[in-house]
């Protein structure tokens, strides 16, 4: 979407001529007003988007801890990025946590906006309803739920769970189990709006073509790995890039629930941006980690444009 | 007959197959729930059996006493304003400045005007996070710290914003703004009573999105507020947990509960258009 719309000749149109009487005021007027317009949104984004942006960069540099003066030390921020072990776990827990993240909340996504599609199921919009909920729980109240649910005392579903002789014991003090379980959380919440983009697309697949693949005996998985899939490739790329670059994100749910813990295990980079940059107030350590959070980012965005940018090119 | 009775048989698999197929996706549907549920029940939970073993879903007895607690143990009264004036003043100030931006992007032509476009939509892929030191920097600069003003200012303008509704502008027909300018209406007034009138959904669907994206947000105000008064439901809640968290949990499930009515609220009454606004946001 974002591409065509840059691509987008509209734009262009000639300017209809603003009133005015003599030709040079109804031109200043006009500067004027243009200026008027987009001045306060602008200065709101040049304060506090761009300029923080490039601060951030000099920070890197810099031994900033808050007090007294700023001394310029090269790369060292970014060699002990690179270097401190606490670091790279915390970078490497990141990249555990997407891996987890990012399939299953968009293969649950998938799988549920397949049914929710299908004709052939009964009452799809209480449905749709239902599993829409998650979305508007905040991350943090998804945590208390789920720290009560899985207590290892009193938890229903640790009590359940015993049922089926699964024994999970204090999954948020094991430093095996406490990831997957805050990725949980966040699957949990996040599934919902995946689901509803992937709605979305696949609304806009014709269904004739399921009715052309049906008549050719096709059956349901041959329907869908045929049919929809490659018609909702983009939607696809779409919703993985957005859960990559929410899942670099990870901070809520661990704030609440293990602060990163046990021994590290769930420490990820914004846990350690905040704690370094706002707890032990080394500004400049710490923005040399937002600036490498701030490139993978950037990379991921920027497949993003080009992945939907050229899908768009293929399906005009 | 034989045909007749071939197709009735099928017909009556094909209602089996509905039937179970809908089943299997009640009990997800049952399953994704079970989180929201616990909140309900537990906060009309006494004590007793919020800890009782076995655990149970519903409570045999309601209580209040959860919802007077969350009033004692936090200034809970103060945070659910904050959390009113926090989202709804992002919301607002969102609105009125990204829109009047796009409305100049999206249709009135001028030098640069592709150049700032672009810069705006590249400053999507800009982290909050990633940028949050220097922003704390400046508005402690301000000396915003603790105030309305720190929460909201440096939020009253985004990026998606401005984009979204660019968007949408660049749908609606030109026609009654050229005759309206032909008519020597000024922009301020073609702005306000030809474009904004006709913008109604996209706004509602705009002001949804930053209203439920604020009022949910924990790091924001974890940074800006250090005093419990200041702080959001959300951030507020998670000052009871933790190493020292020796809150009930009945306590915390009233608290998260009256964090998720408000949005609950708006969900039910603007369902469609709620969901569908999702949709839309989703494909920035």
């Amino acid at each position: 979407m974002t591409s065509t719309t840059l691509r987008d000749r509209r734009t262009y149109r000639p300017a209809p001529q603003l009133g005015g009487r003599g030709p040079l005021r109804g031109q200043a007027k006009r500067r004027l007003t243009i200026l008027g317009f987009l001045l306060p949104a602008l200065t709101i984004l040049g304060l506090f988007v761009f300029w923080p942006m490039l601060s951030a960069l000099r920070l890197s540099f810099t031994d900033a801890s808050g007090f007294g003066l700023e001394q310029y030390v090269g790369f060292e921020n970014y060699l002990n990025v690179f270097t401190d072990p606490q670091i790279v776990r915390a970078m490497g827990n990141t990249v555990l946590y997407s891996v987890m993240f990012t399939p299953v909340a968009v293969g649950v996504a998938l799988a549920l906006a397949t049914a929710l599609n299908s004709p052939k199921l009964p009452f799809r919009g209480v449905l749709r309803t239902w599993l829409f909920l998650p979305f508007i729980v905040s991350l943090a109240v998804a945590a208390f739920a789920w720290q009560y649910l899985l207590d290892p005392q009193v938890g229903l579903l640790n009590y359940w769970l015993q049922g089926f002789g699964i024994r999970l014991g204090n999954v948020l003090q094991d430093p095996v189990l406490a990831m997957p379980t805050v990725v949980l959380v966040a699957v949990w919440k996040n599934f919902s709006f995946y689901m509803i983009v992937f709605l979305a697309g696949l609304q806009d697949v014709p269904a004739s073509l399921y009715e052309a693949a049906s008549m050719d005996g096709a059956g349901p998985w041959s329907r869908f790995k045929n049919v929809t899939l490659p018609l909702i490739s983009n939607t696809t790329g779409f919703v993985l890039i957005i859960a990559t670059i929410a899942a670099l994100q990870a901070f809520d749910q661990i704030y609440v629930l293990t602060s990163g813990g046990p021994y590290q295990s769930t420490q990820t980079v914004v846990m350690q941006i905040y704690q370094s940059g706002f707890q032990d107030l080394e500004l400049g350590f710490a923005s040399a980690l937002s600036y490498i959070l701030l490139i993978a980012t950037l990379i991921l965005s920027l497949i993003q444009f080009f992945f939907t940018g050229r899908g768009e090119k293929q399906a005009s | 007959m034989t045909l007749v009775n071939a197709r009735r048989r099928r017909s009556s698999r094909d209602a089996l197959i509905r039937w179970v197929f809908f089943a299997g996706m009640l009990v997800i549907a049952l399953l994704v729930l079970l989180p929201i549920l616990i909140i309900l029940f537990t906060a009309f939970k006494p004590v007793a059996e919020v800890n009782a073993f076995p655990p149970s879903l519903v409570p045999s007895q309601w209580t209040l006493d959860n919802f007077t607690r969350i009033f004692t143990e936090l200034p809970f009264a103060r945070l659910i304003v904050n959390s009113f004036v926090f989202a709804g003043g992002v919301t607002l100030c969102a609105l009125v400045f990204d829109s009047l931006a796009a409305y100049v992007l999206a249709r009135v032509d001028f030098k640069g005007n592709r150049v700032l476009l672009l810069i705006i939509v590249a400053s999507l892929m800009i982290p909050f996070q990633a940028t949050l030191i220097p922003i704390y920097q400046l508005v402690a600069d301000f000396g915003w710290i603790n105030t309305f003003w720190g929460l909201i200012i440096p939020r009253a303008a985004d990026a998606f914003g401005i984009f979204f509704l660019r968007q949408f502008f660049l749908s609606l027909p030109r026609d009654l703004d050229n005759a309206a300018r032909i008519d020597g209406a000024s922009e301020v007034r073609i702005f306000r009573s030809i474009v904004l009138p006709n913008a109604i959904p996209a706004l509602i669907t705009l002001g949804i999105y930053t209203f439920v994206n604020n009022w949910n947000d924990l790091l924001w105000p974890l940074v800006f507020t250090t005093e419990q008064e200041m702080g959001t439901i959300t951030s507020g809640l998670t000052l009871l947990t933790g190493p020292s968290g020796i809150i009930p949990y009945g306590v915390m499930m009233a608290g998260s509960l009256i964090a998720v009515v408000p949005l609950a609220i708006m969900f039910l009454l603007v369902q469609r258009r709620f969901i569908e606004s999702v949709a839309s946001t989703g494909l920035k």
